[in-house]
């Protein structure tokens, strides 16, 4: 990992405490002032800049939506018996079990919605919208958002707005009411399906000339920001458990090698949008496929279950 | 006793504001950000938050190869210019929209998967003696099928 966050996040709470306390110390009445005068703290316009910029840090894995979109775009075929069944929506009944089968079913949704399976995607609305109610999320899925789905079950492009939204509305009513960690495990949840369909949709045994195998490896890149994600929220318990459980998958990516050459940046001569050209060489077998694959199964029953 | 109700009840006051004001972002985000990624599908995910004058955001994305792209960035009529950058993971920076006019919003497609920085940072508008201005700011997502 070549960002430093770690320490990055504890230099900005240092800030934010230096701040703090600037803010404390000239916060106050007259006679306030006149004590301050006694003790001053020089502070060079460099440093003060650097205390106000104080920096919001995001971690954005790929939504549900995306996933099953790259799974599509790799040539990913539709297998309905790998989605985790809407019938065990009644099994969840914790915030832990309820948030990451949230994420899951919504993964479950796009994936269906983008191969136009169109009563999957009515079963798994409503497993989504029963999970987000009992999570307290207001409006995730309203009558509207129903009636809509219902009215356009032939329109795929309305029926992924729809899946956007709702998912869109989840994540940042969590966000927004102080339930981040609950919001993470929803993306994890999501995250852990994705990779849980693409690893069961591959041949591994014929899988060099896949590039859905490339999509594969690519989510050791998006791992790195799971767990990013997960520590950022580990003062959570069930946060901290996952991210022991989410380690185990860290031990395979840790034997997936990607290299990449430098970036550089041009225009697309056909439609001149701005292409970023690199390339990657990476290694894999199929050894570490299957255990990738048994680990990841193994991680996502625990959830399902 | 009365210090400590009237420092719940400011707690509360504070808390029910902070969370309404995240609220509108999040309205914010839909109604107006939402817009600028056009044809391009919304990903799902929500990033936003309040930011003041000089503040700075960071967010790490992994975007895959083959996909078409869009990263809409806007912030609220009362913000000054907001500047964005994109980043590889050795800290080149591969866009910045100052060379664009500010432009909120950057197209681009991947030949291999990265994992990419978006720092963005929200101008000051160098009024001495003028409290700062304070807004939502929202990164949002598109992609399209190829």
């Amino acid at each position: 990992m070549n960002f430093k966050f770690t320490s990055y996040c504890l230099s900005a709470g240092i800030k934010l405490l230096l701040i703090f306390l600037i803010l404390a110390g000239c916060a106050g009445d007259g006679q306030r002032r006149e004590r301050k005068a006694d003790f001053t703290i020089d502070i060079s316009d460099d440093l003060f800049e650097d205390l106000v910029r104080v920096k919001q840090i995001f971690y954005s894995l790929p939504s549900p939506l995306e996933t099953a979109m790259i799974l599509k775009s790799s040539g990913a075929g539709y297998n309905e018996d790998l989605l985790n069944p809407v019938g065990n929506v009644t099994r969840y009944m914790t915030n832990r079990s309820m948030a990451l089968n949230l994420g899951i079913y919504t993964t479950d949704l796009s994936y269906a919605s983008l191969f136009d399976q169109t009563q999957t995607c009515m079963d798994y609305m409503d497993a989504a919208k029963r999970l987000a109610d009992n999570l307290g999320i207001i409006d995730a899925v309203d009558s509207y958002t129903l009636e809509r789905l219902e009215a356009n079950l032939n329109n795929r492009e309305v029926i992924m707005d729809i899946v956007s939204e709702t998912f869109m509305n989840s994540s940042s009513f969590l966000q927004e009411n102080n339930r981040e960690p609950l919001a993470a495990m929803l993306l994890v949840g999501g995250w852990v399906e994705g990779l849980y369909l693409a690893l069961n949709l591959i041949d591994i045994d014929d899988f060099e000339n896949n590039p859905l195998a490339k999509r594969i490896i690519d989510m050791k890149l998006s791992f790195e920001i799971v767990m990013l994600l997960l520590e950022s929220n580990s003062q959570n318990d069930d946060v901290a458990d996952l991210m022991v459980e989410m380690g185990s998958i860290q031990d395979v990516f840790d034997k997936i090698e990607i290299k990449s050459t430098p970036i550089e940046v041009s225009k697309s001569p056909d439609d001149q949008v701005t292409v970023l050209r690199s390339q990657t060489v990476t290694n894999i077998d199929s050894t570490i496929l299957r255990e990738l694959k048994s680990i990841v199964a193994a991680i996502r029953n625990s959830f399902i279950s | 006793m009365r210090p400590l109700l009237a420092f719940l009840f400011l707690a509360f006051i504070l808390t029910g504001l902070s969370q309404n004001a995240e609220g509108q972002c999040k309205g914010f985000a839909r109604r107006i950000c939402k817009l600028d990624l056009e044809s391009f599908i919304h990903d799902g995910n929500y990033h936003a938050a309040i930011l003041t004058e000089g503040e700075e955001a960071e967010l790490y994305k992994t975007f895959y190869a083959d996909q078409d792209y869009r990263i809409a960035i806007c912030g609220s009529d009362v913000l000054p210019i907001i500047e964005f950058r994109i980043l590889d993971n050795q800290r080149n920076v591969l866009y910045n929209n100052r060379d664009d006019d500010y432009r909120g919003v950057w197209d681009f497609r991947l030949e291999s998967s990265q994992q990419l920085m978006i720092s963005l940072k929200v101008h000051n508008t160098d009024n001495p003696g003028q409290e700062r201005a304070s807004g939502c700011v929202a990164i949002l997502f598109g992609f399209s099928e190829r």
